[in-house]
């Protein structure tokens, strides 16, 4: 029978110091973390669920939903092809200069949103490099959806490369190389032999890439104009209302975005939980 | 025929596909991030350097960058005390509802940051949860530059706490039963032992959210009030000189907080290849 009370090791904390750090760390938790996600929810439930729900269906919530989905489901595939290629010729090649290009491809992660937003007015809006022509050409890509979705591929940008590259380096190319040699072709090898070896980490790289390609406001702050029912994202569509004093309004669409974001974590524990050994185990942001 | 031997740009290799990922990989990267980048930079010096020094030197940018940097900090250093608690905690302790707190720690990274930013100021507001009992107190968080902090320790503690999971789990613990039986407290081991096998770790950690700090803008602008002068951030600058078409002016504060990025970036790459040099 094992003892019910198992004696202190000496790198145990004393029973004391355990009882103070773990209430230091569960109430800052709560302050920091917990309250501001219970805040949501109970704001956007203020005055029931009839407002909440109304403040959801009206057409500039509605508007702002579709392009979201838009914005997502054209910036994630985008950066899911990159992220592929990417981690294809950095793990099963050597060539000089890779570290530099792994660099370069983690540089969006630090750089401010409004940055990244920035950059892109500076060439596409009226008083940027190609304003004048884009002008003169009647195309619009600043205030408008083509400026969103670049701003959003712009700060999504490293999400699935980053989970691709270490797990296949660790892999290495032998199984590759087996297929290539057996007569497979370079796609089919692909697609049979890569493909299902990173399959959870491909997912797990695309859950948080959509999760920030939805839920992006800095950077789409600054290209879209905020135009109502136009070029509003749910991010966007909250400010408007928020700074409109429709505090039902912002938060029901606020609630929307966390329960996305609490969909992300649950999926995502659920995949490092399960998974852990095929999404490079300990790789954390 | 003879072969030539030229240096290689890549060793040989079976596979197929080098040539057009790799392609396909740097054209993407300069479309979308290394030329805007280029756009940028270039950008605020057809103001001359005079006129960029005048830029990035007026009052009120002053008082943002030293808004920005110090609320950083600040909000850094609490995360790397408190975020050191909670990664300990996590990593030493066992109790119920420890994977729930668990999972909480990536909220931030997961929570659009408008989300954040309208549900710290409702909460720290005067009749918010906890501004309320805190305004009974004389203590005003929302719409000061404790605002900032608050919105800035929110967002950082998850670099803290990640980066020192997987190191903490790691920690040998032999060093510590030496020193215990050696007759070194508990105190004595975490100050002497545990503190300076975790320091590299907790300094790169307190890096990447101060780094992350400095250039947050939406879960910062609800809850800041965006006072000029007094509360107004480094990126909302940026916004408000967009809005004014000052796009030289603009640009030459994001140059400014780009080269803050860059030269985190190289901190970061250094202090990490530190970090695992000696592990």
């Amino acid at each position: 029978m094992k003892p019910i009370i198992r004696p202190r090791s000496a790198t145990d904390d004393h029973p004391l110091t355990k009882i103070v750090l773990s209430t230091i760390a569960i109430v800052f938790i709560a302050l920091f973390l917990f309250m501001p996600l219970l805040t949501v929810f109970s704001e956007a439930l203020a005055r029931g669920w009839q407002m909440a729900r109304d403040a959801l269906i009206e057409p500039d919530a509605l508007a702002a939903i579709r392009l979201t989905l838009i914005v997502a489901a054209i910036a994630v595939p985008l950066n899911v092809v990159f992220g592929l290629a990417a981690s294809w010729c950095i793990a099963k090649f050597d060539f000089k200069g890779k570290n530099f290009l792994i660099t370069l491809i983690d540089l969006p992660f630090s750089v401010s949103p409004v940055v990244s937003g920035l950059v892109y007015v500076l060439i596409f809006g009226l008083q940027g490099w190609m304003g004048q022509w884009l002008r003169d050409n009647d195309i619009k890509i600043i205030f408008a959806l083509p400026g969103i979705v670049l701003a959003t591929v712009f700060v999504t940008f490293p999400f699935v490369a980053r989970e691709l590259i270490p797990l296949m380096t660790d892999q290495g190319r032998d199984e590759e190389e087996a297929a290539v040699s057996l007569g497979a072709s370079g796609f089919s090898t692909f697609l049979r032999v890569t493909l299902p070896n990173i399959k959870w980490a491909l997912l797990y790289g695309v859950l948080l890439c959509n999760a920030r390609a939805m839920g992006e406001f800095g950077a789409v702050s600054v290209v879209s104009g905020h135009i109502r029912g136009l070029t509003n994202t749910m991010p966007l569509h909250v400010e408007v209302l928020y700074n409109d004093y429709q505090y039902v309004g912002a938060f029901a669409v606020a609630s929307v975005l966390a329960l996305l974001a609490l969909a992300t974590l649950g999926i995502k524990s659920l995949l490092e939980w399960r998974f852990a050994d095929e999404i490079a185990a300990g790789h954390h942001h | 025929m003879a072969t030539l031997v030229l240096p290689r740009f890549r060793s040989r290799s079976a596979l197929p596909g080098f040539g057009l990922s790799f392609a396909f990989t740097l054209f993407y990267l300069s479309a979308v991030v290394l030329i805007p980048l280029a756009a940028l930079i270039i950008r605020p010096w057809e103001l001359g350097f005079d006129g960029f020094w005048r830029e990035i030197t007026q009052p009120r940018v002053l008082a943002a960058l030293r808004l920005s940097f110090g609320a950083s900090a600040i909000a850094a250093l609490i995360n790397s005390v408190f975020g050191l608690i909670v990664a300990w905690v996590l990593v030493r302790y066992r109790f119920p509802g420890k994977r729930i707190i668990d999972a909480l720690v990536d909220l931030p990274f997961a929570l659009p940051t408008a989300v954040a930013g309208i549900a710290l100021s409702a909460l720290y507001a005067g009749n918010g949860w906890i501004g309320g009992p805190l305004s009974h107190a004389g203590i005003k968080i929302a719409y000061t530059p404790y605002g900032v902090m608050v919105a800035l320790v929110f967002i950082g503690l998850p670099f803290v706490v990640r980066t020192l999971q997987p190191v903490l789990a790691d920690l040998s613990r032999d060093a510590e039963e030496a020193a215990a039986t050696l007759g070194a407290t508990r105190m004595q081991t975490f100050r002497r032992v545990i503190l300076p096998s975790l320091a590299p770790t907790l300094l790169t950690g307190t890096a990447m959210a101060f780094a992350r700090a400095v250039g947050e803008y939406g879960s910062v602008i609800f809850i800041a009030g965006n006072l000029p002068m007094v509360s107004e951030i480094t990126p909302l600058l940026i916004i408000i000189k967009l809005q004014e078409y000052d796009y030289a002016g603009a640009a030459a504060i994001g140059v400014v907080m780009l080269a803050v990025s860059f030269f985190f970036l190289f901190a970061l790459n250094a202090l990490q290849a530190y970090v695992s040099s000696r592990r």
